[in-house]
């Protein structure tokens, strides 16, 4: 299989660094190959507000880098997903714009050239190394864990450029979800923003997105929010705490990692996948939920021959959609 | 005497430097906390901490930190092989000078009997010494001025520091060089140690100097030596001077320079070099001592102070005073390296912007300005401003600094200086980067979340004009056709002009369904924007609040049936209030 560059982007180091540890471990469980590129910047998302061209000279630069090496580019955040995807299809339609970045990159000898391919790593587990290998590379179940999976908007859409999944039901991550032998649920709001975009900017609201999209999560009955972008995460952790705090809220439910959801179903260690057990060790119900991520039970032959039929037509589906994107 | 005083002068101005930056320390104000704190008391408040400090585990801590990234500068070894080389060549080879050479009679002497500037290894290592001190130069200004180092700036600071120390080096080789040729030395040395009463047993003392210890003197011809008086004059030599005088190959560079010196030996001896060299060699080293509170070279002293304290405190555990304290010190903790800079996540900002204030290091320089005065016209502020709010909060900077500077904490803090200050704002505070404000918030004690942002919709308001009551019939000839007319268009996407109002857009917002009454929240709905796009009403869309409300989920865009870009719509009309409305550098 192709060589990655691993793009982790700010936030993942700065505050998700378990993402970062457990994403390396379960790729490198899967023998998938990547590299770390010290000299990549911000993918220029926090820009776009105030200045596209600063934003798309960000991108720019880290897809030169990639391709300085030769690399495809390897995302573990939305936002940096949809950015640099963006900025890249920007520039292969705009040529002039091309040449003044071009001419900014040149100072340090670099150069766009829009040959590296830029992906989201779920759907390189998804559609690269393919549902049917997962399966077989999980080491059993979860016994009983429903999971809310959380799309993130930056993914989904633009889908003209994105090319992700179907816009309006996808189901590359429910698939996902599934092979951990934990069930997707099906949740109203599971396509809509977390919130993050709008934190700082006006507080209120972004508080109002993610407290309804965690209530609907937990009437739906999810035990966990499963994320696969850093800005969802912090929202649905941290932010969910403030909102608790501030608004005299109970808390609704924990989120998880989609890396540390299969990481440990693969047979990865919690230490390496930077799993800690709750802060509040006299929540007994969250206890108790996070007990649900160490209950396992040996991997069903018959269900499993079942959903992979389901997931080989899924896949079909899926693949059907591919080559539109390559191209 | 005449060194004496020169010593004790440069002394005392040192002194009176060093009182000034420490009382600067603890006077001006940073951040929040430290507000309105008094010199004495954050004097006390950290004289109260030390105790705790030293008498505790933490003590173990120090001493690791002063091994490992002080002395052998751990720090810059992980960042740049070459750097570090440089780095150790210069600080260990000048330290050590310190000590065996400018120190030899309080360190050298006490603690070797048979010391002797003459004698080797301490002739040798003197040379040695000076020797890796000149290659780490040599480095340094490969460095600087012929290896294209990515966003490595170079200032008159950093011009000083290299020359002081190469001066300082140079003179000391010169000199050297000057005292191995010289034959005034020669006869004063004959004088004090050897004391010949004959003429002729003076001058084949001096033969076998001229032809063994590079002497050059005017009465001995080199090939003219016979093998007799060579032969005498070794003899006496051996009688009086090599017990304290090794042959000056040994000061190797010293001798080099002495090489270059013979032809014109006798000149220069007639001229008094020594003695001028001497002036110049101590004076050099006098002035870099008395300036080096006010130079760079100060880091010397406030790096491993910010090494330290950093490894010592904690945001949470200490007191706020004492970190306003650290915090002025690590400003001037600062060597201008400017490997934040090259590591930033938003340097590409900069190559957009031309604010050298978006770079990490040049901030620095800005905001040590900043805390001298705290008076800087509007320009410079706004752009120390858009500097500090344009951060994406990854911390890397923090992380490489070899200076152990807390970066994030300092950018955090002054931020929320700037923001109680009120003075001004910018466009940033409405766009993710102030994300971390929000999110931080119990770290860094900050309060008024909501007010950049307020203030930033206050000036947006002033500017364009808003559809305040519902009853208000609009004008369309108030519009004009900037946008309408796509030739003229500043807006790239002009797919607005296909919208007809189906109002998918607005039923699909998650914003938009968030409010009871979104149009009074919102002032214009996602589909009345791109009418009023249509309609050439810009203003009206340019100053509604759903512009800034707006998370940019997509929603609306995938879900036109008319192929409108609304959301890419709704990022260029963003960017042209934020060029309008708000600061930005010129060009």
């Amino acid at each position: 299989m192709k060589k990655f560059a691993l793009f982790i982007g700010c936030n993942i180091p700065a505050k998700v660094p378990q993402y970062e540890i457990s994403a390396k471990s379960v790729f490198k469980k899967l023998n998938i190959d990547f590299v770390d590129i010290k000299e990549f910047n911000c993918c220029g998302y926090p820009l776009k507000n105030t200045d596209q061209t600063a934003w798309i000279l960000s991108s720019a630069r880290n897809i030169a880098l990639a391709e300085k090496k030769e690399l495809d580019i390897l995302t573990l955040c939305q936002c940096c997903f949809g950015s640099l995807k963006k900025a890249d299809a920007i520039l292969k339609e705009d040529n002039e714009l091309k040449l003044k970045i071009n001419d900014i990159l040149d100072r340090e000898g670099l150069k766009y050239k829009g040959t590296s391919l830029i992906s989201h790593y779920l759907s390189v587990l998804h559609n690269d190394i393919t549902i049917e290998e997962l399966n077989k590379k999980t080491i059993d179940h979860y016994k009983d864990l429903k999971i809310a999976t959380h799309y993130g908007c930056h993914a989904l859409r633009p889908s003209e450029i994105m090319q992700f999944d179907d816009p309006v039901s996808p189901c590359l991550f429910d698939n996902l979800v599934n092979i951990t032998g934990a069930k997707s649920i099906d949740w109203p709001s599971k396509l809509d923003c977390c919130g993050a975009p709008v934190l700082g900017i006006n507080d209120n609201l972004s508080y109002d997105l993610t407290e309804k999209k965690l209530d609907n999560a937990k009437k739906a009955g999810a035990d966990f929010i499963c994320v696969a972008c850093p800005w969802c995460y912090m929202q649905f952790d941290k932010i969910q705490d403030q909102i608790v705090l501030k608004r005299n809220k109970p808390y609704a439910l924990p989120s998880i990692l989609y890396t540390q959801l299969l990481g440990l179903r693969l047979g990865i260690g919690k230490n390496e996948l930077g799993i800690d057990s709750p802060d509040n060790q006299d929540n007994e119900h969250l206890t108790q939920i996070y007990s649900k991520l160490f209950d396992t039970e040996d991997k069903k032959e018959k269900k499993t021959k079942k959903k992979a039929s389901k997931k080989k037509l899924l896949k079909k589906k899926a693949l059907e959609k591919e080559p539109q994107s390559v191209e | 005497m005449t060194f004496d005083l020169l010593f004790n002068l440069s002394l005392i101005v040192f002194a009176i430097g060093m009182i000034f930056k420490i009382v600067q320390w603890f006077s001006f104000k940073i951040g929040l906390q430290a507000q309105n704190s008094s010199f004495s008391q954050r004097l006390i408040s950290s004289l109260k901490s030390l105790p705790g400090v030293v008498f505790s585990p933490k003590f173990i801590i120090i001493l690791k930190t002063f091994v490992f990234e002080v002395l052998f500068l751990i720090k810059i070894l992980k960042q740049d092989v070459l750097r570090w080389i440089m780095h150790m060549l210069i600080f260990w080879g000048f330290i050590l000078l310190f000590f065996m050479h400018a120190l030899d009679s309080i360190v050298s002497e006490k603690l070797f009997s048979y010391y002797y500037s003459t004698v080797n290894p301490f002739m040798f290592l003197r040379d040695f010494f000076g020797f890796m001190v000149l290659i780490g130069i040599i480095i340094a200004i490969c460095r600087r001025f012929f290896m294209k180092i990515y966003r490595l700036k170079t200032n008159k600071m950093d011009i000083y520091a290299i020359f002081i120390v190469a001066i300082i080096i140079l003179s000391g080789f010169f000199l050297e060089g000057s005292k191995i040729i010289s034959h005034t030395d020669f006869q004063n040395m004959e004088k004090d140690f050897a004391a010949l009463d004959y003429k002729e047993d003076r001058l084949a003392l001096e033969a076998y100097w001229v032809k063994y210890y590079g002497l050059v003197s005017p009465n001995i011809n080199i090939e003219q030596i016979s093998s007799e008086t060579l032969a005498a004059g070794e003899e006496i030599h051996n009688d009086s001077c090599v017990d304290c005088h090794t042959r000056p190959q040994a000061a190797f560079a010293g001798y080099a320079m002495s090489k270059i010196m013979k032809p014109v030996g006798g000149l220069l001896d007639s001229m008094g070099m020594v003695n001028i060299l001497y002036y110049f060699h101590i004076l050099s080293c006098f002035i870099g001592l008395a300036l080096l509170p006010f130079t760079k070279m100060v880091h010397i002293i406030t790096t491993p102070l910010s090494l330290i304290t950093n490894a010592i405190m904690q945001r949470d555990k200490s007191n706020p005073l004492n970190i306003a304290t650290r915090q002025l010190i690590e400003l001037d903790a600062c060597v201008h390296c400017s490997l934040c800079s090259k590591t930033c996540s938003q340097g590409p900002a900069f190559d957009v912007k031309h604010n050298v204030n978006i770079l990490p290091s040049e901030r620095m320089l800005s905001l040590r300005q900043y805390f001298k005065t705290k008076d800087l016209d509007s320009s410079q502020f706004m752009a120390i401003q858009e500097g500090i709010f344009l951060c994406s909060n990854c911390d890397r900077c923090t992380v490489v600094c070899p200076a152990g500077i807390n970066l994030k904490e300092l950018w955090y803090d002054v931020r929320e200086e700037f923001i109680r200050s009120g003075a001004s704002i910018t466009s940033l505070v409405l766009s993710p980067y102030s994300y971390n404000r929000t999110y931080n918030q119990d770290d860094f004690s900050a309060t008024l979340f909501d007010m950049p942002a307020r203030h930033a919709k206050g000036i947006i308001a002033s500017r364009y004009k808003k559809k305040s009551h519902s009853e208000d019939v609009l004008s369309l000839n108030d519009g004009n056709n900037e946008f309408n007319d796509s030739k003229q268009s500043v807006l790239a996407e002009t797919t607005f002009a296909s919208c007809f109002s189906c109002e998918n857009c607005t039923n699909v917002c998650p914003v938009v369904m968030n409010y009871e009454k979104p149009e009074q929240v919102l002032d214009l709905l996602p589909h009345q924007m791109m009418r009023s796009l249509g309609l050439g009403l810009e203003n009206l869309a340019l100053g509604s609040n759903m512009l800034w409300d707006c998370v940019t989920c997509y929603q609306c865009q995938e879900h036109c049936p008319q192929n409108v870009k609304i959301t890419d719509i709704f990022y260029e009309l963003k960017n042209k209030v934020s060029k309008d409305c708000f600061y930005s550098q010129k060009e």
